[in-house]
């Protein structure tokens, strides 16, 4: 897909700053050439900033009851509204909530979830995996097995377990407001043994180099040799896991909403708004629906095609 | 030899024993048992004799070995939402969830097999390429707006076929079927399609890219000099030299079925395990959760167990240095 011809660039003199030598490198140079990984760049920017600034963008804040009017309800996309005569973009829901507005909110806790779940794995993975990989030992026994043994089992069901046990513990009070937090550990727990066993491979390798021997020669302590010598050099690959798993945490978090077992419908992620929505499947109003769904597939879509490139890109063996 | 296979049970057994512990503090620690089980109205006394009844005054130890003991053969408690033995009703919800995990998984294999020879012997056709890049697309989106798409598609456009449910079954005493119906059997394809398409994708890139390594290997030459027609050569010998790590995965995704059949089974209201176990989430009903977790876990054991050995009686290699 990516094996574009590499250009050499001894002829030029290397630009000074940082920024003009990324402009210069080879990884920017396959980045350019590749229509595929610009355009799932610009779509996966796009669907971001458009999340940041949502309350911006938004027409209105779908969670603010003093904005909606019952009367809007059930608005077909551009047409006017046969009560108030107001227009949508993308029409409203039953409650008269305008659909474009809770996508970009909905999209907002999606990335939001999808993010702080896949830092809460690479954290847990990279902490575990530098343990287990430069401690060895009962330390590295006892890690990776217990990773063989979930990664036995779906990470979807580790996550819908994780949640169920959680929502168990939390007090039906609290429950809806714990969703989301929930929701961001089930996920990161479901998630965490990628990583650790590509650091915890990687650190085998760079334990026995000499800049580690080195280091441990001049009495430096293990967890500094670990963090601030070795670290650095497995990043490559867990930058790699990070993108793809984005991509496939944002797909678990829209799954486990869908089933009705992730955020609340005070706080709907775009999988809540897919679940609202194919309640309406077949009485016609196929906007409450359709619009979220096709934001859940780009957004799935660009993240994933990005890992995929961002692999075969930082992969020297394709070179 | 026999030490691996030794080690690997008792490998295996260990697992188990640690899901059982999760699943056993689910029951101790999750919410008290008995104020799920007593109502509002309820007297100290009632209190103290229940907890010596469920055996709740006893050390964690004996608890747990009284849990495994329940739960080897097969007591898993009273589900506190139905009020009823939580083994009932899931014997009662198995068939269902079996039937649409047999068709899917049948589907799935003899479609992705046919596929990937197809797309390995036409690599640079029309069609072969348009496969490959619908596979893509099949393995990025979600399975539950697969399954939206295609009741959007066949149930609310066409009004082919049904969108949710099981249609008539036929009671066999302990089985309940819905092969023998019209309705039973249209209401199978949607789901089933839902489940079996992601593994089907699977194992056709995996069929392609086996299929394509061996077509080139010297004595797929050498039977194509010798003359041999193309159907002998492809089926005969190229596809029998693929099937090692092809039913490997075949293996793995068996237990994949019946998990992501949680999601086909919401979305279709199929009134199997997987959404007993959606509701059991839903409503905190722990003895269900539990004993889902416990039936999955022994499934996934065992089959990642006959798995391994498995590729220890087809890959003599690996038998040396265990």
């Amino acid at each position: 897909m990516t094996d574009t011809p590499i250009e050499t660039p001894a002829a030029k003199a290397p630009p000074k700053t940082a920024f003009g030598r990324f402009l210069d490198s080879d990884f920017f140079y396959s980045f350019r050439k590749s229509p595929v990984a610009v355009t799932s760049f610009g779509v996966t920017v796009l669907l971001i900033l458009s999340a940041i600034f949502a309350p911006l963008i938004a027409p209105t804040n779908p969670f603010d009851p003093a904005s909606l009017n019952l009367m809007n309800g059930f608005t077909a996309p551009m047409t006017p509204n046969a009560f108030t005569g107001e227009t949508f973009l993308l029409g409203t829901d039953d409650q008269g909530r305008d659909v474009f507005s809770t996508i970009l909110y909905g999209m907002r806790i999606s990335l939001f979830v999808g993010a702080a779940a896949v830092a809460f794995a690479m954290v847990l993975g990279i902490a575990l995996g530098l343990l287990a990989g430069y401690v060895g030992g009962w330390t590295e026994t006892i890690i990776m097995r217990v990773a063989d043994v979930q990664l036995t089992f779906p990470s979807i069901l580790v996550a819908m377990l994780i949640f169920g046990i959680a929502k168990g513990v939390t007090p039906i009070e609290y429950r809806d407001q714990m969703a989301i937090w929930v929701l961001i550990v089930a996920i990161g727990l479901s998630d965490w043994v990628q990583f650790a066993r590509v650091v915890r491979g990687a650190t085998l390798v760079e334990k026995g180099k000499d800049y580690v021997q080195a280091a441990r020669l001049i009495g430096r302590r293990p967890v500094p040799i670990m963090v601030r010598h070795i670290l650095p050099n497995v990043l490559s690959p867990v930058l790699v896991i990070a993108t793809i798993s984005l991509a496939l945490a944002i797909i678990a978090e829209a799954t486990l909403s869908f089933l009705g077992v992730g955020a609340p419908p005070t706080q709907p992620s775009l999988g809540t708004l897919i679940r609202i929505g194919q309640g309406f499947l077949f009485s016609g109003e196929w906007w409450i629906l359709f619009f979220p769904a096709l934001t859940l597939l780009a957004l799935a879509l660009s993240v994933n095609l990005l890992g995929d490139w961002l692999r075969d890109a930082l992969n020297p063996k394709l070179r | 030899m026999i030490s691996f296979i030794i080690r690997r049970v008792l490998q295996s057994v260990l697992v188990l024993l640690v899901v059982g512990l999760v699943a056993f503090s689910m029951f101790r620690f999750v919410g008290d048992p008995i104020d799920n089980m007593l109502g509002q109205e309820r007297t100290i006394e009632d209190i103290e004799r229940l907890r010596t009844q469920l055996g709740l005054d006893q050390p964690f130890v004996v608890q747990y070995y009284k849990f495994l003991e329940g739960a080897v053969q097969g007591n898993f408690g009273v589900s506190y939402r139905q009020g009823r033995p939580v083994a009932e009703i899931i014997i009662e919800r198995a068939p269902a969830t079996l039937e649409l995990a047999a068709v899917s998984g049948v589907l799935a294999i003899l479609l992705g097999i046919a596929l990937g020879v197809f797309t390995a012997i036409r690599r640079n056709g029309f069609a072969a390429n348009f496969i490959m890049s619908a596979s893509l697309i099949g393995v990025s989106l979600p399975t539950f707006l697969i399954g939206i798409l295609l009741i959007y598609l066949f149930s609310v456009e066409l009004g082919w076929l049904p969108s949710f449910g099981r249609g008539e079954v036929v009671d066999l005493g302990w089985w309940s079927t819905g092969f023998l119906t019209e309705s039973g059997l249209k209401a199978l394809i949607l789901p089933s399609i839902t489940l079996g398409l992601y593994q089907m994708t699977l194992i056709m890139r995996l069929v392609r890219s086996e299929m394509l390594e061996v077509l080139r290997q010297d004595y797929i030459r050498f039977a194509r000099a010798r003359g041999l027609k193309d159907r002998a050569l492809y089926f005969r010998h190229a596809l029998k030299n693929t099937m090692v790590p092809v039913i490997t995965v075949i293996g793995l995704q068996l237990g994949a079925i019946i998990a992501f059949a949680i999601i086909t089974e919401t979305v279709f209201q199929w009134p199997g395990v997987g959404l007993l176990f959606i509701n059991a989430i839903q409503f905190v009903d722990i003895p269900v959760m539990a004993a889902y977790l416990m039936l999955i876990s022994v499934m996934f054991v065992a089959i990642n167990l006959i798995v391994d050995l498995l590729y220890l009686a087809i890959d003599p290699r690996l038998r040396i240095g265990r």
